[in-house]
């Protein structure tokens, strides 16, 4: 009996002259492992068939097709342009990147922001110099202390005063542990990005570690409103030494690891070093400062060069790069962590005591116990709070190095309780601007990794 | 320096339009090589809109923060720009760093940046009418009723 085996169009196997009810007798083979009986086609298993199909993807490298015998014609100078974002998990945030491509490399970048715009500036227009705080704090999230401080500079320049030296020390203070936690934050997103899960979830475990201190002393994990116009809103709680040293003294050793799981990697080292790299005219001409400005070499950092609060009392260094690649943005951020440890440790032995805020009425509301028993407080109170600080007129420029940059704020006073005119600085915003340079000529899956190590937060960008 | 430009107490240049372009250009080659900041304010309706003998108050004005990176210094240059031709030249040319500052003052403010590279809306989307930093663009509002509610008392 002849038994004819032939597959169908829709790759089904049929039997020809089998009927599968009969009994069949099937052939026995001799091997050289002893007879072994062979079975039908029909009788193989469905998963061993979908093996089989899948099994054009696990071809050997040498098999695979070369990409010059498909018959696809594509003329030379074609390029394609192609939107990543605004909702792509690389980007952090809303951020629209519009590249043009040719084959894999990027040729022109175009960063399309304004997705997050809220009208902040208008916003602060409509609230007084108590509530300002309230509002800034908002834009960039990462560093919200940063940008109450600039805030307040700017207000206190106008009022032209100086607010008593332990609230300089607790600003320093916060905005310095602020630092870390927008660094760390930086390392874990950065390591996501690049593939490293793990350091996603280090940074994060430390950047944790910074936040429930600053929710200690302030309240809230982001957001504090604590930095104000006349000093700060509260004193530092009890027990606050031993916490901040407990964070000096374990960061350290945590950046050791992460250098150790980072640097010494080969993976990482290949995917950042030599990639988007920028060089010091360039950043200089497209006004890029921060991290972004000292990998290329340029040792400018507003702490030193032109100290406000009093960063001119204590001693660190500023890190600078020399290639200004995406290795350099990294590494100069690893090691201001370290600097950044430095200074708190400084800090927190030097810390004077003293009141936490202006002792001027006119500035700061009095002690809550202050209204019961007096009516003059009583009367400051109401009118801090129905009126609002009346500020001279003028205008300041007030500047400040945030994690990502110089974070400055122009404010225009007309004597009323409100900012006539408040402008920020925004040192995303600005750096975003370097970006088409620094991916110019690099390849598309470079993109991810050169846009993060930027470290843009969008909320800053768009305000 | 070039002649008649204006400065104030703390060491602000008050330059014309015309004198714009040409003082921002003396600046950065005497060292001023940074920009640090550019952004616009409306003055409609400040009364105290104090500057120097000379100057014309105008309803705008552009702000431009400049920073000598080896002196560690800082200057300021404030230039009036009229209303009724809301114009200046783009410093691109001299900062490409200001090429985003400069469309956000055209999209808040709309003030036309002659011979920037691409003057178009940044933060605002494309379509949008009006500038809404200028102080006569009303937020709007919306109405708030507050309704009778039952109380303990």
């Amino acid at each position: 009996m002849v038994k004819q085996i032939s597959e169908s169009t829709d790759g089904e196997y049929e039997f020809e002259g089998v009927n599968f009810e009969e009994e069949v007798e099937l052939p026995i083979a001799n091997t050289s492992e002893g007879p072994q009986e062979m079975f039908l086609r029909g009788g193989t298993e469905e998963n061993e068939l979908r093996r089989e199909k899948g099994s054009v993807l696990r071809m050997s490298e040498g098999m695979i097709l070369d990409s010059g015998d498909v018959d696809i014609e594509i003329s030379e100078d074609e390029t394609m342009i192609i939107n990543m974002g605004p909702q792509h998990p690389s980007t952090h945030g809303v951020l629209r990147l519009m590249m043009e491509l040719k084959g894999e490399t990027v040729l022109r970048t175009k960063p399309v922001i304004g997705y997050l715009h809220t009208g902040m500036e208008k916003t602060a227009e409509g609230l007084s110099y108590i509530q300002g705080s309230t509002n800034v704090t908002r834009m960039d999230y990462l560093s919200p202390l940063n940008n109450e401080l600039v805030f307040s500079l700017a207000a206190e320049s106008l009022l032209g005063i100086e607010v008593p030296e332990r609230a300089v020390w607790i600003r320093m203070l916060m905005s310095e542990l602020n630092r870390l936690s927008s660094h760390l934050m930086w390392m874990a997103t950065n390591g996501m990005d690049l593939g490293s899960t793990s350091m996603m979830i280090y940074g994060f475990r430390d950047r944790e570690m910074v936040l429930a201190f600053l929710e200690k002393v302030t309240g809230l994990r982001m957001n504090h409103n604590y930095i104000r116009p006349g000093g700060v809103a509260a004193d530092l709680p009890d027990g606050w030494y031993d916490d901040v040293h407990a964070i000096v003294e374990t960061i350290p050793m945590r950046l050791d690891e992460y250098n150790d799981m980072l640097t010494g990697q080969p993976i990482f080292r290949e995917r950042t070093e030599g990639i988007g790299i920028i060089t010091q005219e360039e950043a200089i001409s497209l006004s890029a400062t921060g991290p972004l400005l000292r990998s290329t070499g340029v040792a400018w950092d507003l702490r030193k060069d032109m100290p406000y609060l009093a960063y001119d009392q204590v001693e660190f260094d500023v890190i600078v790069g020399s290639v200004g690649d995406t290795f350099d943005r990294y590494a100069v951020r690893l090691a201001e962590l370290r600097e950044s440890c430095r200074i708190i440790s400084q800090i927190i032995d030097k810390m004077p005591s003293g009141p936490y805020r202006i002792l001027d009425k006119k500035v700061t509301p009095p002690p809550r116990k202050r209204i019961d028993e007096s009516m003059e407080a009583l009367i400051h109170h109401f009118k801090l709070f129905t009126e609002g600080i009346h500020v001279p007129p003028g205008e300041t420029y007030v500047a400040v190095e945030s994690p990502r940059g110089e974070l400055g704020c122009y404010m225009v006073s007309d004597g009323s309780a409100k900012p006539f005119r408040m402008h920020i600085r925004g040192p995303s915003f600005v750096n975003l601007q370097a970006l088409p340079t620094m991916l110019s000529g690099s390849l598309i899956a470079d993109a991810v990794a050169i846009t993060s190590s930027i470290d843009p937060v969008m909320g800053e960008v768009d305000r | 320096m070039i002649e008649v430009v204006l400065r104030d107490e703390k060491g602000s240049y008050f330059p014309s339009r015309e004198q714009y372009f040409e003082l921002i250009t003396e600046l950065k080659e005497s060292s001023f090589e940074f920009l640090s900041d550019l952004c616009a304010v409306d003055y409609l309706g400040n009364e105290s809109h104090t500057l120097p003998d000379g100057v014309v108050p105008e309803r705008f004005e552009v702000v431009v923060n400049l920073i000598s990176l080896q002196d560690r210094e800082r200057v300021r240059i404030r230039v009036q720009v009229p209303e009724n031709d809301c114009t200046i030249r783009s410093i691109y040319d001299i900062y490409q760093g200001a090429e985003a500052m400069e469309r956000e003052a055209y999209d808040l403010f709309g003030i036309v940046f002659e011979e920037h590279p691409d003057l178009t809306r940044i933060l605002m989307p494309e379509g949008w009418e009006g500038h809404p930093l200028r102080k006569d663009y009303s937020v709007g509002r919306v109405p708030v009723q507050f309704k009778s509610s039952t109380s303990i008392r």
